[in-house]
């Protein structure tokens, strides 16, 4: 058992990856990472919810009607997310203020019920909030590596502090604004699918 | 299968069960939440005088500089005086007061001295020099926009402003926050009045520098400009009966 549990959290890193393999939740990738900071909020929230969502939805999954089972997902979900949206607000208002709607949006970001349609509802719950921790964190180094690349390159600061010396910008160096713009955050996730499926030639469609 | 009396059931359950776990959530957090706009409505008034603060130190601060909270009527009249913690006059803390409800009253009234709105006036000394904050709030392009514009003690200078936005367009309109659009507003000795008419600030397309009345509009931000623009006349001119009373 412990060997499918440590698979169900890995593959979602690279090769089952939900931005550059499925290609899901990419919006909000290219919303939020102009910053590292709220790219990190965001890529928790997304894995708190998914990883629960998905505890709860396998906890119930025998007595969810299948006629009613995407309503009673979407209430779940929906739940979830409005007690992170307000856990945020309470606690890390700045960032809450920064990530705006989208957290809100997290309701439709299709990991999530994605995650509770083809997981969920048919597996034991262990495993199902395992699928959800993989698959979250898989989300999560995503934003985080563009969350990286785009502040660096884009403000010349990480979370915040500045990194890049002034003695750069003294000689001409300048930030690239471009970066800060959400067309650069496409740019890189499709440097990021490049790579990985340089790598992963099993990945490429024929 | 499941019947359909059993769907009905589970639904209803599903959902109350869901709506008193969020009403719990709601209830325990608000404290914090509410804390939390305070700080930054604290932080704002004070970046509206230059005084750097941060969520941690901005209460400290702001019971330091801001001695004094009133409230104002459209015939120049104090309704509420709130200072050193407690509440003098009025029924409501100045600082508490609904500012985007109260200036409503004042829409589409051609004649302000008829407004039945009461609006906050913040009173801070600085090193000895008294300085008057005024809380403004109208419409942007996108959404709404507001901010704080700082007086001096003659009731006339401008000595600070800042603005903030819900949603204006990154690069141009919402250029607005940045120190350089701000900055303006302190230099070249900005003023109010002319005389003894009320004229405001303006935000206008190739702005005269040695204008009084003038600062520059941000290019591609016409509309966020203009709203600018607008904010500060629109609620600056209500507070004119109290500055002309109270002038030195």
């Amino acid at each position: 058992m412990g060997k499918i549990n440590l698979k169900l959290i890995k593959s979602p890193f690279n090769k089952e990856n939900p931005i550059t393999v499925q290609v899901l939740g990419v919006c909000s990738a290219l919303a939020v990472t102009a910053k590292l900071e709220p790219a990190f909020v965001m890529a928790i929230s997304v894995t708190v919810v998914v990883a629960f969502s998905n505890l709860i939805i396998s906890l119930i999954r025998n007595t969810i009607p299948p006629r009613i089972r995407i309503i009673v997902q979407l209430v779940i979900v929906s739940l979830l997310v409005i007690l992170v949206d307000q856990v945020l607000k309470a606690f890390v208002y700045d960032v809450s203020k920064q990530l705006s709607v989208f957290v809100g949006l997290i309701i439709t970001n299709c990991i999530v019920m994605g995650r509770l349609e083809a997981f969920a509802l048919n597996n034991k719950p262990l495993d199902s909030f395992l699928d959800g921790i993989g698959n979250g964190l898989g989300y999560a180094w995503i934003l985080i590596a563009l969350g990286i690349v785009r502040e660096l390159f884009g403000s010349g600061s990480l979370w915040g502090y500045k990194i890049i010396p002034q003695s750069f910008y003294d000689i001409g160096y300048q930030n690239n604004s471009l970066m800060i713009m959400p067309p650069m955050a496409l740019i890189l996730v499709g440097i990021i699918i490049w790579i990985q499926r340089a790598r992963n030639k099993d990945l490429c469609e024929k | 299968m499941f019947s359909n009396k059993y769907i009905f059931i589970y639904s209803t359950i599903l959902v109350v069960v869901s709506a008193a776990i969020l009403a719990l959530a709601a209830v325990g957090l608000k404290p914090f939440q509410d804390k939390n706009i305070k700080v930054e409505k604290m932080q704002n008034l004070l970046g509206a005088v230059s005084i750097e603060s941060t969520p941690k130190n901005a209460e400290e601060l702001y019971n330091k500089y801001f001695t004094q909270e009133l409230a104002i009527n459209s015939k120049g009249e104090i309704v509420a005086d709130y200072s050193s913690g407690k509440l003098n006059k009025g029924k409501v803390r100045p600082f508490d007061i609904n500012l985007k409800a109260e200036i409503a009253k004042n829409k589409g009234l051609e004649d302000l001295t008829k407004s039945k709105a009461e609006l906050p006036i913040y009173v801070c000394v600085i090193e000895g020099k008294k300085k008057y904050v005024i809380p403004i709030m109208g419409n942007g392009l996108w959404g709404g926009i507001w901010g704080n514009i700082a007086i001096a003690e003659d009731l006339n200078t401008v000595v600070g402003a800042n603005f903030d936005h819900k949603s204006e367009t990154p690069g141009l309109g919402a250029e607005v926050t940045t120190k350089e659009f701000q900055k303006q507003f302190t230099e070249n000795k900005k003023t109010i009045f002319e005389g003894k008419d009320f004229v405001s600030v303006e935000v206008v397309k190739r702005a005269d520098k040695t204008n009084s009345h003038q600062v520059d509009a941000i290019s591609g931000g016409t509309i966020t400009s203009n709203g600018v623009s607008d904010m500060i006349k629109n609620c600056l001119k209500f507070y004119t009966p109290y500055f002309n009373s109270n002038k030195k």
